[in-house]
């Protein structure tokens, strides 16, 4: 109950700051829609309608109690609401996030536990090197190495990722995602390698662990019923944080490969001060941000027998 | 052993099959960073018969845990077998690979070890956790190691053995968990049983009723025992042999009552000589009077505390209630109580670290303030805390010149080139060699860092110093020096202590008057010689007759008693009225003692007992 407070709270001020600080950008919304050559009448007409000229607390709370009805507003640019924007958008970023998690997290995990469960051997030092080699390296390097690789020397993949996905064939779509996919998963499973194996490797060390071994139970039922129980917690913990940037992360990896995904749409609406739509998606992102963080709490209270049955 | 020796050829054929383990000239060596050995186990040899159970005694770094683990054919990381044999069953399990001990781990040879709340995995119910074993070896079926599960619940007396096994390890106390413990050694019906320090971390009152249970056990399912521990009042009760390590080898090894009664080896003699004799009346130190003032050096009154929120004056978790303690100057007042009683919490009191949500602490008879931000340097100065862990308590990158040399500098004792003779001082009051004022922490042994600690609190020049259990983390040998060491210091300097342990003989021995704190009240407090005579508070007598004797035989008849029986497993908690003792107290009067606050009974030389009962009824 406490943590679902704190989110609340946390969301209300990044509201906030999200509002005000477009507020503090100079420009001013009516101007914009009408563009240069408005008369002074025609803004102020459209300052009204748009509710501009009232005190900055009415325009939050207007504007607060819109978007908690799912009204987020009309797009300056483009004059259509933006929920209609991002309808067209928020499946292909979910796509490419979901697909990410669903390829990237198993993965990572494995090769995690796998280097827990050898700690020390030839497998266990090159995973770690390549991992750390990945966290030093930012998404555009390494996507960039991708398309070199694969678009120009082995000439499969898209270097540029548009157009729909209706009506391909299996390998057509792999060939679509398979860049971005890939460049995301390189970014989380860095992370994801190296808590994983850290978290077990702790729990692999604890006394409990070693009475297993004194009582003949096997290395894998060790590992998986002994120490990943135990290690869960701060597991679940880590694979949220990096769930919650892939939602938010991605924008680098959507631009690089123009993917028509929210964060291009967010870069867009940067380019044409847009600030509705930026509005609106920050507080998306945030609310995402924000839930995946709260589960990730319930996950680790639901792992831990000593909060789930107090004495 | 030696009569194994002995024994002809004709019956030598039947006796080795019932040998069940046996160590020939066993070498175990630590592999050090640089790849280099040094050998931990120097050649052991003794034998283990079935039925009979054998004790490795010996202080830290005697190699004892090590020597135990070998009939598991395991080693710690770090260590290997580097020689001779440990067989199992006539097996030698050094040279089997880990495959190949898989099978005979929890089946033929179980291990209970020291912490069982740290053995316990806090994630997996009880119950699956002790049927563990013998259901995945397919030894029993699942419902088979359930029915022994139950019947050895029964057999060790846990409370509601039915239920028991579907809860978690920290729903049950630490006593019941070790006795849990127990039977996820038996589930698998093994040949040996290697048990290391198992009672070591109990209280005294609880650990009676585990030893009792396991040597019940032990008997009853006719398994062997390798009974590791330091303590040899426990051996007494426990072992039918004794093989005494030191430092990797045996010095000395027989029946246990003749190592009890007859030690030949000096080594021997040293331990035994080293046993605290037993509380009674006639050992308090009675320390000189000549730095008596008109006012107590430091001094709590009707003092409540605990911890979390306070909330109309009590806070969340109340641990003290109406606590009432003075330490006179240049005198040791000794708190006695087992763990969980508050006894760590009053000493936070009195440094300042807690402040208490009711009464005072006084200084000199000047009441101080109760945060310790509010306290003036000279204030802080004055009350000087010594921890029980020295290696937490000492910061390892500072050498032990800074160590001492801060507090001599924060509180103005000394500027500049002074500090530094400051420091030599100080090390020659603790008797460690100048030289150690350049060494680190880590170069130094427990009783030396435990020294460091000790001149650490001194360097302030204190009134009063709070010494929390300082001597328990230590070996026999070296915890007795300590406190000859503290008593040197108590006559020379005229500081006052409070000495705070669970170990009542060690308080007996030193000092001047004793406050026995249960659940957060004082049960009886007094001079030592008169709280350890009649008339007791009656967990008074329970504390003293639980201190094991080096006696065979003892634990049986201690057992019987009327005082061990109020020893059984009911929760200790502070009560908000009464006398938290009485749901275990054989002499309670019903409807009174819950309810009612009990009065302060106040005898000759400021003796209390805080009890219902008359003087006259307790003696």
């Amino acid at each position: 109950m406490r943590r679902l407070a704190v989110g609340l709270i946390t969301v209300l001020a990044v509201s906030i700051i999200i509002f005000f600080g477009t507020k503090v950008l100079p420009g001013d919304a009516a101007q914009i829609r009408l563009g240069q050559s408005a008369t002074p009448e025609n803004i102020a007409a459209m300052r009204a309608r748009l509710g501009l000229d009232q005190p900055m607390i009415v325009q939050y709370w207007t504007w607060l109690k819109n978007f908690v009805t799912g009204n987020l507003g009309v797009s300056l640019a483009a004059d259509v609401p933006i929920t209609e924007l991002i309808g067209d958008r928020y499946k292909n970023t979910i796509i490419v996030s979901g697909l990410t998690a669903l390829i990237g997290v198993p993965i990572s995990l494995m090769l995690g536990i796998l280097g827990a469960m050898f700690p020390g051997s030839l497998y266990d030092r090159v995973l770690t090197f390549v991992s750390v080699s990945l966290v030093a390296a930012p998404e555009f390097f390494t996507a960039t190495l991708l398309v070199l690789l694969f678009v120009f020397a082995l000439d499969i993949g898209n270097a540029v990722v548009v157009g729909s996905i209706d009506g391909k064939g299996i390998w057509e779509l792999i060939k679509h995602f398979a860049l971005p996919i890939t460049t995301l998963c390189f970014v989380i499973a860095s992370q994801l390698i190296r808590m994983s194996r850290a978290a077990v490797l702790n729990v692999m060390s604890s006394p409990y662990v070693e009475m297993a071994i004194l009582k003949g139970v096997p290395r894998k039922r060790i590992i998986f019923r002994h120490a990943l129980l135990n290690a869960l917690g701060p597991i679940v913990n880590v694979v949220a944080l990096n769930l919650a940037y892939l939602v938010t992360g991605v924008i680098v990896v959507e631009v690089y490969f123009g993917y028509p995904g929210l964060a291009t749409l967010i870069v867009q609406g940067v380019q044409t001060r847009d600030f509705v739509l930026i509005q609106g998606l920050g507080m998306l992102f945030c609310l995402v941000y924000v839930i995946l963080m709260l589960i990730a709490d319930i996950a680790a209270f639901a792992s831990n027998p000593r909060l789930r049955h107090p004495k | 052993m030696s009569e194994l020796s002995d024994s002809n050829m004709a019956t030598n054929q039947h006796t080795s099959d019932d040998i069940v383990f046996e160590a020939k000239d066993l070498k175990i060596n630590a592999v050090r960073d640089d790849r280099s050995e040094l050998p931990i186990v120097k050649g052991v040899s003794f034998k283990v018969k079935r039925g009979e159970v054998v004790a490795l005694i010996g202080e830290s770094g005697s190699g004892k845990t090590t020597i135990s683990l070998s009939a598991l054919g395991y080693c710690k990381p770090g260590l290997k077998f580097a020689g001779g044999q440990a067989l199992l069953l006539r097996e030698d399990v050094t040279s089997k690979s880990v495959a190949e001990l898989r099978p005979i781990r929890g089946e033929k040879v179980a291990y209970l070890a020291q912490s069982a709340a740290a053995t316990f995995n806090p994630s997996i119910l009880i119950n699956e956790q002790v049927t563990e074993a013998p259901v995945l070896h397919g030894s029993k079926t699942q419902e088979e190691a359930d029915k022994k599960a139950l019947a050895l619940y029964k057999a060790l007396e846990l409370p509601d053995p039915e239920n028991i096994g579907s809860r978690y390890p920290h729903q049950v106390s630490g006593g019941q968990l070790q006795r849990l413990m127990a039977a996820m050694a038996l589930c698998g019906d093994p040949d040996l049983l290697v048990l290391d320090e198992p009672t070591t971390a109990l209280d005294v009152t609880t650990q009676i009723e585990v030893l009792k249970a396991f040597k019940h056990v032990i008997k009853e399912e006719g398994a062997a025992a390798i009974y590791v521990t330091h303590d040899l009042a426990v051996v007494a009760q426990i072992a039918d042999h004794i093989v005494v390590l030191y430092n990797g080898e045996v010095k000395e090894a027989g029946p246990t009552d003749v190592i009890i009664n007859n030690p030949v080896h000096p080594y021997t003699k040293r331990l035994m000589a080293a046993i605290k004799p037993l509380p009674e009346a006639g050992q308090g130190e009675t320390s000189s009077d000549e730095h008596l003032r008109a006012d107590a050096a430091l001094e709590v009154r009707t003092v409540d505390a605990g911890y979390g929120r306070v909330r109309n004056g009590k806070p969340a978790v109340q641990v003290l209630r109406d606590v009432n303690v003075a330490i006179q100057r240049g005198k040791t007042v000794g708190v006695i109580g087992e763990s969980g009683c508050g006894k760590s919490t009053l000493a936070r009191v009195m440094a300042g670290l807690l402040p208490p949500s009711a009464g005072d602490v006084l200084l000199d008879g000047d009441v101080l303030p109760a945060s310790i931000r509010a306290r003036s340097v000279d204030q802080l100065r004055k009350v000087q805390f010594v921890y029980q862990m020295a290696d937490t308590a000492l910061n390892p990158r500072q050498r032990i010149k800074d160590i001492l040399g801060r507090p001599v500098e924060f509180y103005g004792i000394a500027k500049g080139r002074d500090i530094k003779k400051r420091v030599d001082e100080l090390l020659e009051l603790v008797e460690l060699p100048l030289q150690f004022a350049e060494r680190y922490p880590h170069e130094l042994s427990g009783g030396q860092k435990q020294r460091v600690n000790l001149a650490r609190a001194l360097a302030a020049n204190p009134e009063v110093v709070l010494c929390d259990e300082v001597t328990s983390a230590l070996d026999t040998i070296v915890g007795a020096n300590v406190l000859e060491l503290l008593k040197r210091l108590r006559r020379e300097l005229g500081v006052s202590f409070v000495f705070i342990s669970h170990d009542l003989s060690t308080v007996a021995s030193f000092a001047d008057e004793v406050v026995v704190l249960y659940a957060g009240r004082v049960a009886e407090q007094g001079p030592t010689d008169r709280v350890l005579a009649p008339p007791y508070h009656p967990y008074t007598r329970l504390l003293i007759s639980s201190v094991p004797e080096t006696r065979i035989g003892w634990l049986e008849e201690s057992a019987q008693s009327k005082e061990a029986l109020s020893a059984a497993q009911v929760e200790v908690k502070l009560t908000d009225k009464g006398c938290p003792f009485h749901n275990r107290c054989p002499m309670a009067i019903e409807g009174t003692c819950a309810e009612i606050d009990p009065p302060r009974r106040i005898g000759k030389n400021g003796h209390v007992i805080e009890c219902h009962l008359e003087f006259d009824g307790l003696s």
